[in-house]
């Protein structure tokens, strides 16, 4: 797969290393009375959509940078590729 | 029709006029004592545990597409039961056990063939651990043996002992692993289960469950709704499309697994053999294509296909370990979609919707397991609970912290 | 008649004769001539034998669809079975031989195979070889496997000279027929980095097979002459003998290109394209009969391409088979060329006269094939019932033509069935492919559509790339049209009728198969094998599906088509693999202080891709336990030095430095000052244990992390994530040093004294301003940058020292120098191995990715007070046990047994079962500072379990041994040596 890096532009997919699932973005607080399930939830249960799925991968052989992946798990189309610094700092800007 | 060698006989003196079908195409009823989704090896193999040994009798098979085209129909072929964690080597060890008499159980030559499995290993680390998973198996009841370099060399003197980049230091040496033939496992699954009576439905794609207060009475399917009063979900790498519509998130996350044959050759690998210093095995089938694969692409997927650096990298390994095999030609390459656990280990249990049961979760290790997850699923979904081989793999089990992990690599699938 | 031996037309060079020799016998062909074509020419027409039923066969076609004329070519030093004559380049010296027949070609006994074919049918082998059932592995398999396989592998290990490489272009044009050509010279004109590619090893497709006029020249002059044109464009890249093998997402491809008179014999490369046009043609198909196997039967645009392109004139009493138009012109060539035609046997009831001279059998079919080593005649039925015999040599037969359209199959696009042509041709693209099939590809016969279609869509990606065309000349053709009837299979007579010539799959297989319930297309092919040999059923799939669809009442769009997948062609392995081989499987890590080591005396073991020393032999050892021995009892009673700079090291920057490095570690870091270095136990999220190591704080923003060997690249991956996917707010920047620092542990009571040797004289490294675990940047040897880290892995008063990569040479020879007096020594990771399990530091082996803090008798460590990154889901029930897993140690209670890391504990009075399993030995040693075997390893409730006798039990190696369970930290448990 070619990932078109924000910075470096295309790059082969083999550069990269794949994590998972974006939700992994949003780490649950510590502190919370139901915490234990919550972390449980973040780390363990996933969509694991036949579609568009976000998805995190780091770029090892490059720049190190993380990145947010937008791609189709069914046709291996990629629509997005974001830096997960700016996709993070846009989540917390956005209230969805 | 029960096949042996004077029927062929027989048939063949009648111009082959008289062989009836495989299986049936029935109708299909309005309601079942259980239903099965899924008509792969793991589905085939339940539904006819359950007729044959708990002696269910008004199940059906519910296959979207045509039976045994998914990961059975994928596979490697490889069996074993060589796992380091007790709960998974003894439940492993009871469906090589299975293997072992199957063909006469089912009658369909699935060219059941234990011609062993060795792993090898190329470092004082990896022997110490290969030494504590051959325990685990000799405590377990399977068979284990270690073989050092010169042992080896007497067996498969072709591979590279003089030039490696990693050489071989020793091997684990299962001679009750082999290889059998994936396609026959689940027409023969379908021929025994048909012959007792199991409704095999092809083309039949379930698209809702019909759950009442938390209790699932049946499914929504293609062909209408079909009620049941258990309903066991055997679908693998689309296990997380099925659940969703039952409101689930599942530990798992599908991920293409890629496989390659060569043109046929004549035989020279007589068992299976595994690398250790890189992803590569391989085997040779009984009409000569070298049968080898790798590692999972790594990232998810459920397009049956990857990429060329896996195919690469897979190569590389094989020549790495055996580098006589360089003018075999790859003829044809796939994929399969593998239902990756958050622990590499399975899971068999019931969800917390009475009456829909779960089996999924087998990584790219489901086929050596299917006779064994056919007869636990069998037995969880006729008796309402676990059989005591089964018992760990729950659905839950993450929650608690009771996880199967034989790889140590932690709640990320792709590393499994 | 006299007849030239060779046609005029040809593209064999007539002054160039080669010898080679084929099943013994020594025969003569032209430079050009293929191993197919020169046979044809000496009139060798039996070839090889069939794979299940060892039949006879001759050639079949003219290209790498050919499913008979498999070979086994003999190199110097190799042997390559399951070669295609058809696609073999005829060299001097050529020596070939047949395969899967013995004892000899003309004379294989394995043919009896095909009296008992009855008997063994498609599928056969499911239903029988049951009983009795220890028969199938001792008896009935491995006559099975041996009979199995085409060619035979030789032993010799020598590798042709693989390259890979990268190619990069706009457009990729795939085949160079009429439509590739065009396309290449439109586009190349317009300035677009184009590259053409050619599976032949001449370009010019379906073209070099024809003799009628372009622009007024022959085809092969009209092919020499665009290509004139296009060479001389500099962003044209033309590549032939050259196949694309596969197509894979976001126009990614893989090609592999053969080279001639080269030390390196094949190329893989990787080509990454905007865009893709796949010109590749289209080939034809059989149609099944009665016997339709027989040698010199051949696909009749076969006996063209013989004829025309490689000059072949011997062909006589040809007799055409057809349901298309296309045979027709093969037709015209045989006569122009004076060759005797029986006719053509025509399905149609009104085919177009194309010439009068030819003889016609309408609305006819041919029955059945005679002949036993070779075709001699047919048999003939008109649509009356009328049957004729005709007599003939050699058969060509024609049941239409499918488009080439495998490589638009690979990334998921099923083809898509074409009523017009009655063919399947390449399916809607989706944005991952961009490949678009051309001309004869895309279902246009004819030398007219084909220029048509290819400017088109040429036109249409130029406007995509946003390019303008620049100023283009086309040949002008006359239009044609092609014509052809739906007729699939002569359904008349009950003798074998061949589908899938290389696995012998005949009609009677489809119908037994569909009998047997396998109606799916994909069931027929698994059942039957159809379309799964070496030719991946380029001449059978089609055909297979029209017989499939006519059993079960559909059409064949309705029945549906299996995808295709890559490889396009068989290709060999090492070709995958280049020059990836043998020591270059993968790189090799040097330390900084390999090259002294090696030179004092060090052997190596592999950490990874590191190679590290594992021990120095001095002159007097021969065994390595003497080297290991020796350097512990130095390091405990003296000094030595161990190179550790393979562990990782993380350089940690930032206003919250602090507080990230306090968020990664499970254990209390915010009150850590400024010039200490303190543990840290790094957890994953889910609570286990990823990886230990030290942090040093060598000021206020400063830190230096470091982390195993093993996990120094996976540590830094995490750390990025907690960082940019975490916390990005957080002010930290993150360095990888762990190759800019080469880091040198230095260890014993004297350790000391060495190091006041070398640290200039400003620092005072007293045990009162330089206690245990402090750290401070400094210099040694008057002025060279260091780091010093009071830090101890062996439990000995130590120190690690940081230099410069390249100063660590040096630095080693000099502590040899300087420390004489101490009698200084260098130890390697045996030793290093040693002292830790004297000291019960966890490593690798106990760091297993199952094991939590508590089993590490470290849950205290894990702070409830701050988040950090596991502590959460530590609490897990599951990983908090009454019984759960503890480090403990093990001694055996008898001096001279041994210990051995992974064995199994038991109670001493215990069966060896699976519920009586109580853990595991981890790591295990000869103490020399004890004197004993000991070992660490996990018990059930260990920490409870101090001077309890066990069973470590090893099945595998039949050892077991009593062991007593007893603190971790065998030597200097309370830690003085460290603080001295």
């Amino acid at each position: 797969m070619i990932i078109d890096h924000p910075l470096l532009g295309p790059r082969d997919a083999s550069e990269f290393i794949y994590l998972g699932d974006a939700s992994l973005l949003n780490r649950p607080n510590w502190d919370e009375e139901k915490s234990e399930d919550n972390f449980y939830k973040y780390l363990y249960l996933r969509e694991n959509v036949a579609g568009m799925h976000k998805e995190l991968w780091f770029h090892q052989q490059g720049d190190r940078s993380w990145l947010v992946i937008s791609r189709n798990t069914v046709t291996h189309e990629i629509f997005k590729v974001e830096l997960a610094t700016e996709f993070k700092k846009n989540m917390g800007k956005s209230n969805d | 029709m029960y096949y042996n060698v004077l029927k062929i006989l027989k048939e063949g003196l009648n111009d082959n006029k008289g062989w009836k079908k495989t299986w049936q195409n029935p109708e299909i009823k309005k309601k079942y004592d259980v239903i099965i989704i899924g008509g792969g090896g793991h589905g085939l193999a339940t539904a006819f545990y359950l007729a044959k040994e708990f002696k269910i009798k008004n199940i059906a098979v519910l296959e979207k597409n045509w039976i045994g085209g998914g990961n059975v129909g994928r596979n490697t072929t490889i069996i074993r039961s060589n796992y380091l964690l007790n709960e998974n080597e003894a439940f492993y060890e009871f469906s090589l056990k299975l293997w072992e008499t199957l063909e006469n159980q089912i009658n369909y030559n699935a060219m059941v063939s234990q011609r062993g499995v060795l792993n090898v290993f190329h470092s004082d680390a990896q022997r110490d651990s290969f030494v504590r998973r051959g325990n685990s198996m000799i405590i377990n009841g399977a068979d284990a043996e270690l073989f050092d370099v010169d042992k080896i060399k007497s067996i498969y003197p072709f591979l590279d002992y003089d030039n490696a980049r990693f050489p071989i230091k020793g091997g684990l040496f299962q001679k009750r692993g082999g290889s059998v033939r994936h396609d026959a496992v689940a027409w023969g699954y379908a021929h025994a289960a048909d012959e007792l009576g199991v409704d095999i439905i092809q083309n039949c794609e379930v698209t809702g469950f019909k759950i009442k207060s938390g209790t699932c009475i049946g499914v929504e399917t293609n062909k209408g709704d079909i009620l049941a009063n258990k309903i066991g979900c055997a679908v693998a790498g689309s296990s997380s499309v099925l659940m969703s519509k039952a409101n689930m998130n599942l530990p798992l996350e599908s991920h293409v697994l890629q496989a390659f044959v060569s043109e046929s050759l004549k035989p020279f690998i007589p068992g299976v053999i595994t690398f250790g210093a890189g992803h590569f095995y391989i085997s040779q089938s009984d009409k000569g294509g070298l049968v080898f694969g790798g590692d999972i692409d790594g990232y998810n997927s459920y397009a049956q296909r990857g990429g060329m650096d896996m195919l690469e990298d897979v190569c590389e390994g094989g020549l790495a370990l055996m580098p006589t095999i360089g003018k075999a030609r790859l003829l044809r390459m796939w994929g399969g979609i593998m239902d990756m656990s958050m622990d590499g280990s399975p899971i068999i249990d019931k969800t917390h919707i009475k009456g829909l049961y779960l089996n999924a979760g087998w990584c790219y290790g489901g086929f050596k397991a299917t006779p064994a997850s056919g007869w636990c699923f069998a037995h969880l979904l006729a008796k309402g609970d676990s059989h005591s081989l089964s018992e760990n793999f729950q659905l839950d089990r993450f929650k608690n912290g009771y996880m199967i992990d034989e790889k140590g690599q932690g709640a990320q699938p792709n590393l499994h | 008649m006299t007849r030239p031996t060779r046609t005029k037309s040809s593209l064999i060079n007539t002054n160039k004769k080669l010898s080679f020799v084929f099943n013994g016998k020594k025969y003569e062909g032209f430079q050009g001539d293929t191993l197919a074509s020169a046979l044809l020419a000496n009139d060798v027409k039996l070839i090889a034998r069939s794979f299940k039923y060892h039949r006879p066969r001759g050639i079949f076609t003219s290209g790498s669809h050919e499913p008979n004329a498999l070979v086994e070519i003999i190199h110097d030093d190799y042997n390559e079975p399951n070669s295609k004559a058809t696609t073999v380049e005829l060299y001097e010296g050529l020596v070939a031989k047949s395969q899967n027949c013995w004892p000899s070609l003309k004379y294989d006994l394995m043919s009896i195979n095909d009296k008992f074919s009855k008997f063994i049918g498609a599928g056969f082998y499911y239903k029988t070889f049951m009983w009795p059932s220890f028969f199938w592995e001792k008896v009935y398999e491995p006559v099975i496997r041996k009979a199995a396989g085409l060619g035979k592998l030789s032993k010799n290990k020598n590798n042709k000279n693989s390259e890979k490489g990268f190619l990069y272009c706009d457009l990729l044009i795939i085949g160079s027929g009429p439509s590739g050509l065009i396309s290449a010279y439109i586009a190349g004109l317009s300035g677009i980095k184009v590259i053409i590619v050619e599976e032949d090893y001449v370009f010019g497709g379906s073209l070099n097979n024809e003799i009628f006029k372009i622009s007024n020249m022959s085809p092969q002059a009209w092919v020499q002459s665009i290509l004139k044109e296009i060479r001389k464009l500099s962003n044209v890249r033309c590549i032939e003998n050259t196949s694309v093998i596969g197509m894979f997402d976001h126009g990614v491809f893989g090609a592999i290109q053969k080279l001639k008179e080269s030390k390196i014999e094949q190329i893989f490369w990787k080509i990454v394209s905007k865009k893709a046009l796949l010109c590749s043609g289209s080939l034809e198909r059989l149609i099944p009969f009665q016997n339709n196997d027989l040698p010199g039967i051949m696909l009749s645009g076969s006996i063209r391409s013989y004829l025309n392109r490689w000059g072949v004139n011997n062909f006589d009493k040809v007799l055409l088979f057809t349901n298309n138009d296309d045979t027709y012109v093969t037709a015209l060539d045989l006569i122009s060329n004076g060759i005797n035609l029986i006719g053509v046997v025509d399905t149609r009831d009104n085919p177009r006269i194309f010439d009068p001279k030819i003889k016609v059998f309408k609305s006819s079919q041919i029955v059945s094939a005679k002949g036993k080593l070779y075709l001699k005649g047919v048999d003939i039925v008109n649509k009356v019932g009328e049957l004729t015999h005709l007599k003939c040599d050699y058969l060509g037969i024609s049941g239409g033509w499918n488009p080439n359209i495998h490589l638009s199959c690979h990334t998921g696009v099923r083809p898509e069935w074409n009523e017009k042509i009655y063919a399947f041709v390449a399916g809607k693209t989706n944005v991952s492919t961009h490949l678009k099939a051309v001309g004869s590809a895309n279902g246009k016969f004819s030398l007219y559509e084909c220029i048509l279609d290819a400017e088109k869509q040429v036109l249409e990606i130029l406007s995509d790339l946003e390019m303008k065309p620049k100023k283009y000349s086309l040949p002008k053709i006359k239009e044609q049209s092609f014509e052809i009837d739906p007729f699939w299979f002569v359904k008349i007579g009950s003798q074998r009728k061949w589908v899938d010539l290389q696995n012998d799959v005949t009609v009677k297989d489809i119908e037994m198969a569909y009998a047997e319930n396998f109606r799916s297309v994909e069931h027929l092919k698994r059942y039957t094998t159809l379309g799964m040999g070496t030719d991946q059923g380029k001449t059978s799939n089609v055909t297979g599906l029209a017989i499939l669809a006519s059993l079960s009442n559909k059409s064949i769009p309705d029945v549906g088509t299996t995808v295709f997948r890559p490889p396009y062609i068989p290709l060999s392995i090492e070709a995958l693999v280049g020059s990836s081989i043998g020591k270059n499987f993968k790189p090799t890590r040097l330390t900084p202080t390999h090259n002294w080591a090696r030179d004092n005396g060090a052997s190596f073991t592999e950490t990874g891709l590191w190679l590290r020393a594992e021990w120095y032999s001095q002159k007097n050892e021969y065994h390595w336990r003497m080297s290991v021995d020796r350097e512990v009892n130095s390091v405990r009673n003296s000094v030595g030095f161990c190179d550790v700079s393979t562990l990782g090291k993380i350089d940690i920057q930032g206003k919250d430095a602090l507080e990230f490095v306090n968020k990664v570690y499970c254990n209390g870091f915010a009150k850590l000052p400024v010039g200490k270095v303190r543990y840290g136990l790094m957890l994953r999220e889910d609570g286990i244990v990823m990886d230990d190591g030290t942090t040093a704080r060598m000021s206020e923003n400063h830190f230096i992390m470091t982390t195993t060997t093993v996990n120094a690249e996976s540590v830094y991956r995490h750390l990025e994530f907690c960082h940019q996917c975490l916390w990005p707010e957080m002010d930290v920047h993150l360095i990888s040093t762990t190759d800019a620092w080469a880091q040198i542990a230095i260890a014993g009571p004297k350790s000391r004294k060495i190091i006041s040797k070398i640290v200039d004289k400003q620092f005072d490294v007293s045990n009162k301003n330089f206690p245990f675990m402090a750290c401070k940047e400094i210099t040694i040897c008057g002025g060279v940058l260091a780091r010093l880290f009071r830090i101890s892995f062996s439990g000995e008063l130590a120190y690690e020292l940081s230099i410069p990569t390249q100063y660590a040479s040096s630095l080693v020879s000099y502590l040899m120098e300087i420390g004489k007096d101490e009698n200084i020594i260098p130890y390697g990771t045996e030793a290093l191995g040693v002292m830790r399990i004297e000291k019960g530091h966890a490593a690798g082996a106990e760091l297993n990715g199952t094991i939590s803090a508590q089993n590490l008798n470290m849950g205290k460590m894990v702070s409830n007070k701050k988040d950090s990154i596991g502590m959460v889901l530590s609490k897990r029930e599951g990983l908090n046990t009454l019984d759960g897993l503890r480090l403990v140690g093990l001694k055996p209670i008898k001096a001279n047994h041994q210990l051995v890391s992974g064995s199994h504990l038991f109670n001493s009075s215990d069966t060896i079962t699976p519920i009586n399993d109580l853990g595991y030995i981890t790591s295990s040693c000869y103490s020399p500072t004890l004197k004993s075997s000991i070992a660490l390893g996990f018990l059930k409730n260990g920490n409870s379990r101090h001077g309890d006798y066990l069973k470590a039990s090893n099945p595998i190696l039949k050892t077991e041994v009593i062991a007593e369970v007893c603190n971790p930290i065998f030597v200097d448990p309370n830690g003085d040596r460290l603080r001295e």
